[in-house]
C-alpha cells in the first residue's frame, strides 16, 4: 500500500511538474513574441531517430516560419504511462508518435483527431498500414515507418553443419528439417529459436497458416481455430524435437542472446535489427537474411509501424494536424531514410534503407510488403495480449498442450473482446 | 502518523490550561509567552510533515478508496459501479493463488530474521577482528539499487550460464532453470529479498544488542551460565522489542513484494502462477490491463490485510515481547 501510494504520489507529482511547465511554456510563449508564433510539442520514444525527428522538425519550420516543433524524448517503457497521465491533465504533446497496440484506444476515445483532411493519399503508404491506423473509416495515423520480420541466420554455423542457406521458397518442412540438423546438443547448439514472441514468431505463423489472432474488425478471436493451432505448434514441436532452447532456457537467456552468441543457427527478427546486427563486430560477418518460410497458405509476415497523430485537444490543432501528416510525408520519409535506423512507410523512399547496408539482403524486408497482415490490435489490445502472453507461456513450457491453451485463450480473448464493445 | 496525534493532542492541552479559571492571577504572562505560544509552535514545527502526510499519504488514500468503488476510463473520467470490483475480485481465479504466494513468500522472509539475529551476536562479540569491515559487508546490498540486486541475481539463477548451477556441478549436484521452474521459483527469489534486507535487520539488531546492559551478562557469568544459556535466556529476551519491530516492518515489507518479481522473472516466465503476488496482480490490472478501478480495490484489500496482520502482531507481542 505504502508503495501504491508513493506511485500515485509521484506520478501526480509529476503530472503536476509537467502542467506546471507546460502552463510557464504557454505564457512565455505568448509572452515574448507576437500572435502568430506557435511552437508546437512532438513526442517520440527512440532516442536513436532524435536527430532525424529534429532535421524533420526544421524542415517544417523552413516551410512554416511561424512555427517551431519542440521535440519530447519519453523513453519507450514509460512512454505510454506518461502519455496516459499527460492525456488525462491535458498536457500532452500536440503530436506524438502511436504504435497499433494503442491506437484505437485513443482513437476510440477521442484523444487524437482524425487526419482525413489533410491529403493524404492511401496508396502512397502500405495498405497494412493504412489499415492499422483506421478507425471507424477515419484515417487518424499516418505512417511514419515499418517493420516486417524476416529469417536471420548464421552463415559459420549453416557451413560447418553442410545445411543450405535458407532461401525464397521455404517451406516450414526446410525450416524443421534445417533446425534439426543444425542444432548440435553436445555442443549447445540450436537450429533456431521457437520463441513466445507474438511479432516475430507465431503472429507471422498463424497468418502462414491461413489464420488470424483477430479478425479484420477486431472483433473475433481467432485463436480457436485450427490454423492457429498449426501455427502455435509450429514453434512448440520445434522445442520439443530440441531444435530450440526450451521456453525454459529462453526466459533465463533472451533468445536473442543464443543467436548473437552464436548458440542458435536461425532467429527470426524486424527489420530493427538490420542496424544492430552489422554493427555488431562479432556477428556483422556471419549473418545475413532470408524471406520467412511459407505455410500452407503463404509466407506472411506481420507489419507494424509507427504512426504520427495529432492531439484532438492541441490549442494549434491545425497545425499539429499537418505535421503529423508532415512528419510522415516524402521529405520526412528521405531524411529517415538517410539515417538508416528504420525504414520510411512512404512507398518508394525505402531503397535508400535498403543500399545501406549492401552486405545482407536487406530487400527481403521490402518484398514482404507484398503480402503482408496487419499487426492484430482492437480497442483494448493489452487487455488480451496480458491473456496471450500468460496462457501462451503455460503452452511454450508444455505444461497445458497447445489445444487446451488456445481455446482457453480464445474463450478469455473473446469476453476480453467482448467486453470491449460494451 | 504520529506527528498527527502530537499535533491533536498539542492544542487541548493548551486550551486546557489558558482556559482555566482558577489559574486567573498569574495567568496574563502566562497566557502570552506560554501555553498559547508553544501551541503556535509546536503547528510550525509539525505543519510541514503534516501536509506532506495529508497530501501524499492520506488523500491519495482517500482517493484510491474512492476510485475502487468506480470503473475508470483510461484517460480519467470514471462510473460509480459499487461494490462491482470487490465481487469481482473475489471470484478472480487468480486472488488465491496471489494469496498463497505473498504468504509463501512472507514466510520465507521471516526466516531471514532469526539469520539477523544471528549474524548480528557474533558481529556483536567482543574482540571479533575486522569488526567494521563485516558490518559494512553485511550493508553493502541495503544501498545498492534493486534493478542491480535483480539483475546480477538473474544471472546467477541461470539455467545454462548461471553460477549458481555451475557451482553445484562440481559437488555433483544436478542444476536447475530457478527462476522458471514453478517449484523453486518463488523460493529463489525470497533468498534475494533475504539476503538484500539482512543489512538493515543486522543494524536494529546490533543497536539492540548494544542496549543490553553488561552487568547482566556478568550476574550470568557468575551464575555459571554458559554462552548458549545466556543467549537464549538474556540475549533472546532482552532484544524481544527489536525483533518485534524488525517482524512488523519484514511482514509489511514482504506483503508488499513486487519489484524483485518484476524485474527478475519477466512477463512470459511459465512460472508466473507461482510467484504472482498481491501487488503483481496489482501492477497487471491497473498498468497493463487498464483497470484503476479493479487495480484499487486490490490495492484496499491489501491494505485490509496489512492492518490486520500488524494488530495480530501488536497483540501478540503481549506473550512474548519483554520492555525492561
Amino acid at each position: 500500500m505504502l508503495r501504491t501510494t508513493t506511485g500515485r504520489t509521484v506520478a501526480a507529482l509529476a503530472a503536476s511538474a509537467a502542467a506546471l511547465l507546460a502552463l510557464s511554456a504557454c505564457s512565455s510563449g505568448s509572452g515574448t513574441s507576437s500572435s502568430d508564433d506557435v511552437t508546437i510539442s512532438y513526442g517520440i520514444w527512440d532516442q536513436n531517430q532524435q536527430p532525424a525527428m529534429e532535421e524533420i522538425a526544421e524542415a517544417f519550420t523552413a516551410e512554416h516560419p511561424n512555427v517551431t516543433v519542440e521535440i519530447q524524448l519519453t523513453p519507450y517503457k514509460e512512454y505510454f504511462t506518461k502519455l496516459q497521465t499527460s492525456v488525462s491533465g491535458g498536457a500532452a504533446p500536440d503530436v506524438f508518435w502511436m504504435n497499433g497496440p494503442n491506437f484505437q484506444l485513443y482513437a476510440s476515445n477521442g484523444v487524437i483527431a482524425p487526419l482525413d483532411d489533410q491529403g493524404v493519399e492511401a496508396s502512397d503508404y502500405p495498405q497494412g498500414l493504412i489499415d492499422l491506423y483506421t478507425y471507424d473509416g477515419s484515417l487518424y495515423g499516418v505512417p511514419k515507418d515499418f517493420d516486417t520480420v524476416a529469417l536471420w541466420y548464421n552463415t559459420e554455423l549453416f557451413d560447418a553443419a553442410g545445411v543450405e542457406y535458407p532461401s525464397a521458397g521455404w517451406t516450414w518442412d526446410d525450416l524443421k528439417a534445417a533446425a534439426a540438423k543444425l542444432s548440435d546438443p553436445a555442443a549447445g547448439v540450436y537450429g533456431i529459436t521457437a520463441t513466445q514472441y507474438g511479432q516475430e514468431n507465431y503472429y507471422n505463423s498463424i497468418a502462414q497458416a491461413g489464420g488470424e489472432v483477430i479478425s479484420a474488425d477486431g472483433t473475433e478471436s481467432g485463436y480457436g481455430s485450427s490454423e492457429a493451432l498449426e501455427g502455435i505448434t509450429l514453434w512448440t514441436d520445434l522445442i520439443a524435437a530440441g531444435s530450440s532452447p526450451t521456453a525454459q532456457q529462453m526466459t533465463d537467456t533472451a533468445a536473442e542472446d543464443f543467436f548473437i552468441s552464436g548458440k542458435a543457427a536461425m532467429f527470426q527478427n524486424g527489420s530493427w535489427a538490420a542496424i544492430a546486427y552489422a554493427e555488431n563486430p562479432d556477428l556483422a560477418e556471419k549473418v545475413n537474411v532470408a524471406p520467412l518460410p511459407a505455410g500452407a497458405d503463404g509466407n506472411q509476415s506481420v507489419i507494424h509501424g509507427i504512426g504520427n497523430v495529432a492531439n484532438a485537444k492541441s490549442t494549434n490543432l491545425d497545425i499539429a494536424k499537418e505535421f503529423a501528416a508532415f512528419a510522415s510525408g516524402e521529405q520526412a520519409a528521405a531524411i529517415q531514410s538517410e539515417s538508416g535506423t528504420v525504414i520510411p512507410a512512404f512507398n518508394g523512399s525505402q531503397q535508400a534503407w535498403v543500399d545501406a547496408l549492401p552486405q545482407y539482403d536487406l530487400q527481403v524486408y521490402i518484398d514482404a510488403l507484398e503480402s503482408a497482415v496487419p499487426y492484430p490490435v482492437s480497442k483494448n489490445t493489452a487487455a488480451w495480449t496480458a491473456l496471450e502472453s500468460e496462457i501462451l507461456s503455460q503452452v511454450w513450457a508444455g505444461t497445458v498442450s497447445p489445444e487446451d491453451g488456445l481455446t482457453q485463450l480464445a474463450e478469455e480473448m473473446q469476453a476480453a473482446l467482448d467486453a470491449e464493445s460494451e | 502518523m504520529s506527528d498527527l496525534i502530537a499535533q491533536r493532542t498539542a492544542a487541548p492541552i493548551a486550551e486546557l490550561d489558558g482556559g482555566r479559571p482558577g489559574a486567573a492571577a498569574p495567568a496574563p504572562r502566562r497566557r502570552r509567552r506560554g501555553p498559547g505560544q508553544s501551541g503556535w509552535w509546536a503547528l510550525v514545527f509539525i505543519g510541514p510533515t503534516a501536509v506532506g502526510l495529508l497530501a501524499f499519504y492520506l488523500w491519495p488514500t482517500v482517493r484510491t478508496f474512492i476510485l475502487s468503488f468506480t470503473k475508470s476510463g483510461p484517460f480519467g473520467g470514471s462510473e460509480f459501479v459499487g461494490l462491482d470490483n470487490y465481487v469481482r475480485l473475489l471470484e478472480d481465479p487468480e486472488l488465491i493463488g496471489a494469496l498463497r504466494n505473498t504468504a509463501v513468500y512472507t514466510v520465507l522472509v521471516l526466516v531471514g530474521i532469526p539469520i539477523a539475529v544471528g549474524i548480528a551476536a557474533l558481529l556483536n562479540t567482543t574482540g571479533l577482528r575486522g569488526r567494521g569491515i563485516y558490518r559494512t559487508l553485511y550493508f553493502i546490498p541495503v544501498v545498492t539499487m534493486p534493478a542491480a540486486i535483480a539483475l546480477v541475481w538473474r544471472m546467477i539463477y541461470n539455467g545454462d550460464y548461471g553460477v549458481l548451477n555451475e557451482v553445484l556441478g562440481v559437488f555433483g549436484i544436478p542444476g536447475n532453470s530457478w527462476l522458471t521452474d514453478p517449484t523453486t521459483a518463488l523460493v529463489s527469489i525470497a533468498v534475494v529479498g533475504i539476503w538484500a534486507g539482512l543489512g538493515t535487520n543486522i543494524v536494529i539488531f546490533l543497536a539492540g544488542l548494544q542496549g543490553i546492559p553488561d552487568t547482566v551478562m556478568e550476574a550470568a557469568d557468575l551464575d555459571g551460565a554458559g554462552p548458549v544459556r545466556k543467549f537464549v535466556s538474556i540475549t533472546i529476551p532482552l532484544l524481544s522489542p527489536s525483533i518485534f519491530f524488525v517482524s512488523v516492518i519484514s511482514v509489511i515489507g514482504a506483503l508488499q513484494v513486487f519489484d524483485l518479481i518484476y524485474m527478475m522473472l519477466g512477463q512470459n516466465n511459465p512460472a508466473m502462477p507461482n510467484t504472482r503476488t498481491i501487488v503483481y496482480l496489482f501492477y497487471e490490472a491497473g498498468f497493463l490491463d487498464n483497470e484503476r478501478g479493479y487495480a484499487a480495490a486490490i490495492a484496499f484489500l491489501l491494505l485490509v490485510i496489512i492492518l490486520v496482520l500488524t494488530v495480530v502482531q501488536f497483540r501478540l507481542q503481549k506473550k512474548w515481547v519483554h520492555y525492561e
